[in-house]
């Protein structure tokens, strides 16, 4: 800071509360929501302190014990969807990234360029934009309602590849020639070397992508039919369909944290990797 | 760019790449192809049968006035989600830079949103703004503002608005911080020297030298508001009422999931393609080459 005023070092910290306190107010009110009866909310104004029914909504909602009007799918069978379609989505792009990273970037072959294109051209359009027929191919692969449909398609965009392609630009020659030297194939060099030199890379696109697959809203809205197969995600979302006063608000706010406490946690606990795993892979 | 070292095999590098390349073949480059064929194509309503019916899909989505008013719609919530969402997280950010105590604490809690599913901020935000029993909408009643996003267009709109905004704060923010800390001090310090205030030296060097972040974030947040807010509208309005939150993606999903409409919704997506190609030129031409990170 270039100079010291003590009235704009006041109006920044009264700024950046007041900021603060619109960011986390939607999320203050969905847990004071969660910690009391369906009938204490309903009663507007609703009480501004947390009650002494939390342990009530959560029970119910991760066992599916609500009288929610559109579903009563347990959000504990959720969450474990969620993770496990996160982790698979994660892992899956990370390992395809770092194997096509390596070829393009250590290797000369006939139609390089054209395999960096057509990968390249996969981080223009997200699936948004293809899903009817992204959807067909599922669907005839009677991937619907599993796992693989839930993520397979997820894998198949292209932001890792370039971080990683981009990280292994920067890793100097003297080390393949060292490697070469001492022996070792580009699957040894790959294994010992490279892999070890992009953990920081790794982690912070591991944030990202944990946060993306969990996320996700509108590919397992389509490819999910059954209760059992719904990310907690969209299972929140079902709990809605029963109008404004038959819903247990109290069910779907705890949903709601829950939701949102695996990624929170990633975020907050990876903070350091997080910020420049966004930065890079963004630029 | 190339490595001056390279390894030597006819087969490894196809082998490793096989895995990438299988995925997008299958999930990506089929499905974009079939969604350009389809796009000149009319099926009928039980997949029977399919005709060839050339630029027909676009004339009659071209002529259509809810097409037209989706991309009304869409115009309308991108411009106020970007402007609203890009001023809010400037301001934050630059007094974020000025302060020295505190700031990972501000940070940690201004970054919370990017980990919030957009469909979980949805479904908060319309409780809060919930007619019957929403805190924030009582208090609007109290005020003499009667909320009822399910009945009034604006209110809706403004709902979804606001949830988006809320959702992308964190990515603008970060992104403003980091353009703001790779300024150099000594620029700012030597305007000071020279007798400039604070604002002055925020209009005249930090906001100049921010234009890239700042057009670089304004097509991110285009993007963002074009595609990733289909779940905050799926979630909160559900287009309606009537169609007037209906962007685009919505439209798209609705014509080829409800309405089962492919011939128009496989031409809506070729569209949005379209979209999202210039915008990625756009941000190539304009953007890379003036920004040195």
């Amino acid at each position: 800071m270039v100079e010291r005023r003590l009235t704009l070092g006041i109006l920044a910290h009264v700024v950046l509360c007041l900021g603060v306190i619109l960011i986390v107010f939607p999320v203050y009110l969905a847990f004071v929501a969660s910690t009391h009866t369906s009938q204490e909310i309903v009663q507007a104004p609703m009480p501004i302190l947390p009650g002494d029914n939390a342990w009530a909504s959560y029970k119910a909602a991760l066992l599916g014990e609500g009288a929610g009007g559109g579903s009563q799918a347990a959000v504990g069978r959720m969450m474990w969807v969620s993770l496990v379609s996160a982790l698979i989505i994660t892992i899956g792009k990370i390992a395809i990234s770092l194997l096509s990273a390596f070829a393009i970037v250590y290797f000369r072959f006939p139609f390089k360029m054209a395999c960096f294109w057509a990968i390249f051209i996969t981080l223009m359009l997200p699936v948004e934009v293809r899903i009817g027929p992204t959807y067909q191919v599922v669907a005839d692969l009677h991937m619907l309602n599993g796992y693989a449909g839930l993520t397979v398609p997820l894998i198949a965009s292209a932001t890792a590849t370039f971080l990683f392609r981009q990280f292994f630009l920067t890793v100097p020659d003297e080390l393949v020639e060292a490697a070469r030297m001492d022996g070792a194939g580009p699957m040894r060099f790959f294994k010992d070397v490279l892999v070890p030199l992009s953990a920081t890379s790794i982690a912070a696109l591991f944030v990202i992508q944990f946060i993306y697959g969990w996320n996700q809203y509108l590919w397992p809205l389509l490819v999910t039919t059954k209760e059992d197969m719904y990310p907690v995600v969209i299972g929140i979302k079902r709990m809605l369909s029963g109008g404004d006063a038959a819903n247990d608000w109290n069910v779907v706010m705890a949903t709601a944290i829950l939701a949102m406490l695996p990624p929170v946690l990633v975020v907050i606990l990876m903070q350091k990797w997080f910020v420049k795993g966004l930065v890079d892979t963004e630029k | 760019m190339e490595k001056r070292v390279l390894f030597r095999s006819r087969w490894l590098p196809w082998a490793l790449l096989l895995p990438q390349l299988l995925i997008i073949g299958v999930f990506f480059f089929w499905p974009a192809g079939q969604a350009l064929l389809q796009s000149f194509q009319q099926q009928d309503t039980f997949g029977m049968s399919t005709e060839w019916v050339g630029l027909e899909n676009f004339e009659r989505l071209f002529s259509d006035p809810l097409y037209l008013a989706s991309f009304k719609t869409t115009a309308y919530f991108s411009v106020l989600v970007a402007v609203i969402g890009l001023s809010l997280a400037l301001l934050m950010a630059v007094f974020a830079d000025r302060i020295v105590r505190g700031v990972m604490v501000y940070r940690t809690l201004l970054i919370m949103p990017y980990a919030v599913a957009p469909a979980v901020a949805a479904v908060m935000w319309v409780f809060m703004f919930s007619p019957s029993i929403g805190p924030v909408a009582w208090a609007l009643e109290r005020v003499g503002i009667p909320w009822n996003h399910l009945l009034k267009g604006e209110h809706a709109m403004a709902l979804i608005v606001a949830a988006a905004i809320w959702k992308q704060f964190s990515y603008n923010f970060l992104f403003f911080v980091a353009g703001l800390q790779s300024i150099p001090k000594s620029l700012i310090e030597a305007a000071a020297i020279d007798g400039a205030g604070p604002w002055r030296r925020f209009w005249t060097i930090q906001f100049p030298l921010l234009s890239p972040t700042t057009f670089f974030l304004l097509v991110m947040n285009v993007v963002y508001a074009f595609f990733d807010t289909f779940a905050i509208v799926d979630a909160a309005t559900s287009g309606g009422p009537g169609k007037e939150t209906s962007i685009l993606v919505y439209k798209v999903y609705y014509d080829g999931f409800k309405a089962m409409d492919l011939g128009s919704s496989a031409a809506q997506s070729v569209v949005l393609m379209g979209i999202v190609i210039a915008l990625t030129v756009i941000q190539f031409r304009y953007v890379e080459r003036k920004v040195n990170y």
